[in-house]
């Protein structure tokens, strides 16, 4: 038998389910592991989603053809047996499981090994391959516990709130902010949340997940933002609209405030290390957690990954894959992120 | 070390001034004396000796991380910085030590240097147990040797001043020979540092210089700073800034960075001088009865050698070109006005009458006008432009102008459009982005002709530019090696120097000095760069 799962032109394809797993094309069924824009894109014909993640899904993609699926259910379709598990990366991400003539393999998408406040943890499943992601695929990516990391977000806007300065935290709208809203110690002040990430705040409520109250910045007292935290996207950054923050205090949130370089090349006061990725550890753990002998390694550090399970005794290869290209989501690192599109008449 | 991490962390982390000042100052208000004593030392600028070579210290963090070469090499590649790449790629602690500087500096660091590998690598498995990222980050720079943090030493100097709340010019002359790593921190030491004026200032000084006054960069035109007159004008001297110092008896020549340069100088250290005596100036090569100083180029031949024999010496002879005098018959006095100064020097420089000690002569003319055609002829002179120092100007403290003013009036820098042929990656803030060039020209015709490289630059872009440029270098190249790429030929540069010189030791035969890029010329193509040859005709503008 063949692969069960191929790259096709337009994404990732399962041959006998007839179905693609977050294609980068439209195509007339497609399996999303989560909402964010470099994995659910629009024009398929019908999709497959965890039945938490359909509203987020609903209000990005807008009116579109979807099932949604309970984590654990299983559907079979072509003789596949399909099943979604908590991939634990934001609200509704779920890794793919398909089983057929008694081989079973897993699509990740994107995933989380820590738990977090916001969405379903991630659960191992057993496999024969295991597809993966690679996004902090080197060893240097280690993530602090949640709670150290709240802690020191927490102190910051606190201190920022007694010397009567607004704290403004950078952080992808979708996941992100509301993995930093969760967190907060809404005592220290008022929240305010951009435009652009309140939408998503009321999906995550309608699902049950606690997020403190926020209000938007039409809503609020000027005087009462010296006191105030604001969770804004990082296109927000340098715009007008944060002009009328005064001199406030600014942070950007992501994986990659890792390393003191990205971290300056951001040019904020401070970087807090916040992922929504599995560190190394996390996607080591994740690997032996599936007990597979052969992994395929997608967007991110690719050869690496592979170079180094390949040592480990795991048959390994890659994907070429079209994930982590877009601005909201943090799957490529800040460098490439911030090269604008190659106007270069001579190369 | 938790403390000296943390105020490492917050200066590393805000580029407010304010917000430096301020945990700076948190930090020495807290520190004890021995633990601050160490932290000046550093901040300061002061680079101690490596205690562990950088091959051992990559070694035992592979083994303790018990990771491969390769994955360290890819992880520094990432990271673009070694310490930091070790910090990240140790797995967590289990231990936790709250050990202070003072003690790591010298109880635990100093006595690696030397020891057996087996000892440094059970020293540093066991330093790295007790230590979070931050921590070892801090740790493997002091051993490495490699401790650099985005702060002045002017803001240093303002934080002791207002713990110590002294003048913060008082500091500064007490932070003279901090970091020449002679003396070694101490907490008593540090307590001297903050400690009141007191009556015997002076004889503690020993041979320290004075902080040096640094210029400014004039970037209009002369005529908004007033009448000619009130400017006193010398010709910008391309050599080293020194300070000859005697007191006690002995010379002391001090660079601009603070070191103590006296034995590269014999003939300087040898110098007759009167005790007390402080002279400004820029060390130079002069031949006998030539009417110009030598190129910077026969300067740089002295300060590479290790030994200097008779017949180099005769060779390239050194003079003190002096410029001010700050201090005669051991008084001070930096802050009276420039004109006073000038008048003193060129007594006392008479005086002298010594060949060894020459006096920077003065520009004169009657218009601003007149002296920018003055100007427009330094190559000629083997100088750099005018220096501009107001009449009135004290002798200040660093880069400021609270006490008066000297202005750099520089020519226009060399300028020539190059090709960009090889490309590596930066570190700290362009780590992971190409931002280190090869840059070449045309040489030869026809067939023959070909790209030469010349020069490397990596600052000049902006981060937007740097960005683009980024882009192009991956999506063009042609070979790895190690980390440089070499490029398919697209892009066209404007590339600034300050000198030029034959060199036989690069592949173009010359050399240029401080070469940076002016921008980028999007509007040129490759075939239309310069060449080799146009290179060369500059060399023959500059007499060399």
């Amino acid at each position: 038998m063949g692969d069960m799962v191929v790259v096709r032109k337009e994404g990732l394809y399962c041959v006998p389910g007839d179905f693609y797993i977050d294609p980068w094309s439209p195509v007339p069924r497609a399996v999303i592991t989560h909402a964010h824009g470099d994995h659910a894109r629009t024009g398929s014909g019908h999709y497959l989603a965890a039945q938490p993640g359909i509203g987020v899904l609903k209000s990005r993609l807008g009116d579109i053809s979807v099932d949604g699926l309970r984590y654990g259910e299983t559907v079979r379709h072509n003789g596949v047996t399909v099943s979604l598990h908590p991939a634990g990366h934001v609200l509704g991400s779920a890794q793919v499981r398909m089983e057929y003539g008694g081989e079973v393999w897993v699509a990740s998408g994107d995933y989380k090994v820590e738990p977090d406040k916001t969405c379903d943890p991630f659960e191992p499943v057993r496999c024969d391959t295991f597809i993966t992601e690679s996004t902090f695929g080197l060893p240097i990516y280690r993530w602090q516990a949640e709670q150290d990391l709240m802690d020191e977000i927490n102190n910051w806007w606190r201190k920022n709130a007694d010397e009567g300065r607004c704290s403004v935290v950078f952080a992808y709208s979708f996941g992100k902010a509301q993995r930093i809203l969760s967190g907060l110690d809404a005592g220290i002040g008022p929240i305010v949340c951009h435009g652009s990430v309140e939408p998503l705040n009321r999906a995550y409520r309608a699902e049950g997940v606690h997020i403190p109250p926020t209000v938007l910045v039409t809503d609020i007292e000027k005087a009462a933002l010296r006191r105030a935290l604001v969770v804004a996207p990082p296109s927000a950054s340098g715009s007008s609209w944060m002009k009328r923050f005064g001199d406030y205090s600014d942070a950007f949130a992501s994986g990659w405030m890792l390393l003191r370089g990205a971290r300056r090349r951001r040019g904020v006061d401070r970087g807090f290390v916040l992922s929504d990725h599995a560190d190394w550890p996390g996607l080591m753990s994740a690997i032996k957690a599936t007990e597979a002998e052969r992994v395929i390694v997608t967007h991110g550090s690719i050869p690496t990954l592979v170079r180094w399970l390949c040592q480990n005794g795991l048959d390994a290869s890659g994907f070429d894959t079209e994930y982590g290209d877009e601005e909201e989501g943090e799957a490529t690192p800040p460098a490439a992120a911030e090269a604008p599109a190659a106007g270069d008449a001579n190369a | 070390m938790r403390e000296f991490a943390r105020l490492y962390a917050d200066l590393d982390e805000t580029t407010s001034t304010t917000r430096k000042l301020d945990a700076l100052q948190a930090y020495f208000s807290s520190a004890t004396p021995e633990n601050a004593a160490w932290a000046v030392y550093f901040l300061a600028g002061g680079k101690p000796r490596q205690a562990v070579p950088t091959k051992l210290l990559r070694q035992y963090a592979i083994d303790y991380a018990a990771l491969d070469e390769w994955l360290f090499d890819e992880s520094y590649q990432a990271v673009g910085d070694f310490a930091e790449t070790i910090a990240h790629i140790l797995p967590p602690p289990t231990e936790r030590s709250d050990i202070g500087l003072a003690v790591w500096m010298e109880e635990r660091i100093a006595p690696l240097r030397g020891a057996e590998p087996a000892r440094i690598r059970d020293a540093l498995f066991s330093y790295w147990n007790e230590l979070e990222w931050r921590e070892r980050f801090l740790l493997v720079k002091l051993i490495g040797g490699g401790f650099r943090v985005g702060v002045s030493k002017l803001l240093v100097t303002r934080a002791l001043a207002a713990i110590a709340a002294v003048d913060s010019k008082l500091i500064a002359q007490r932070l003279m020979g901090w970091t020449d790593g002679r003396v070694k921190p101490t907490a008593a030491g540090f307590l001297q540092l903050i400690a009141e004026q007191s009556d015997d200032e002076h004889t503690l000084r020993g041979g320290q210089p004075y902080p040096f006054f640094l210029s400014h960069q004039l970037a209009g035109e002369p005529s908004q700073l007033g009448a000619p007159g009130d400017w006193i004008v010398e010709w910008k001297y391309d050599g080293i800034r020194a300070q000859l110092v005697r007191r006690g008896g002995q010379n002391f020549l001090w660079s601009r960075g603070e070191d103590l340069i006296t034995e590269r100088f014999p003939e300087l250290a040898a110098a007759r001088l009167p005790d007390g005596m402080v002279l400004d100036g820029e060390v130079l090569i002069w031949q006998p009865g030539a009417s110009l100083p030598s190129p910077f180029a026969d300067l740089q031949k002295r300060i590479g050698r290790k030994s200097l024999s008779a017949k180099l010496l005769a060779e390239l002879p050194v003079v003190l070109c002096c410029y001010d005098l700050l201090e005669l018959d051991g008084v001070d006095l930096r802050s009276l006005p420039q004109h006073e100064r000038r008048a003193l020097l060129e007594a006392e420089i008479a005086r002298l009458d010594n060949p060894l000690l020459r006096l920077s002569p003065l520009v004169q003319a009657d218009s601003w006008e007149a002296l920018a055609l003055l100007r427009a002829g330094s190559r000629a002179r083997a100088v750099e432009g005018m220096m501009l120092k107001s009449r009135t100007a004290h002798y200040g403290v660093g880069r400021t102008k609270d006490v008066g003013i000297w202005w750099k009036w520089k020519i226009d820098p060399y300028a020539i459009d190059a090709v960009l042929l090889y490309a590596q990656p930066g570190s700290g803030r362009r780590a992971s982005l190409y931002t280190d060039y090869t840059f070449a020209v045309w040489d030869g015709d026809g067939e023959e002709r070909r790209l030469v490289p010349f020069a490397k630059a990596y600052s000049g872009l902006t981060d937007a530019e740097i960005a683009q440029v980024d882009n192009v270098i991956r999506r063009t190249t042609i070979e790895k090696f190690g980390p440089v790429r070499s490029v398919k030929p697209t892009m066209v540069f404007e590339i600034g120097f300050e000198g030029i010189a034959l060199s036989p030791r690069h592949k173009a035969g010359i050399a240029v000095r401080f070469p940076r890029i002016l921008r980028r010329r999007t509007d040129k193509a490759v075939e239309e760069a310069d060449t080799l040859d146009m290179l060369k005709g500059l060399l023959e503008a500059a007499g060399a």
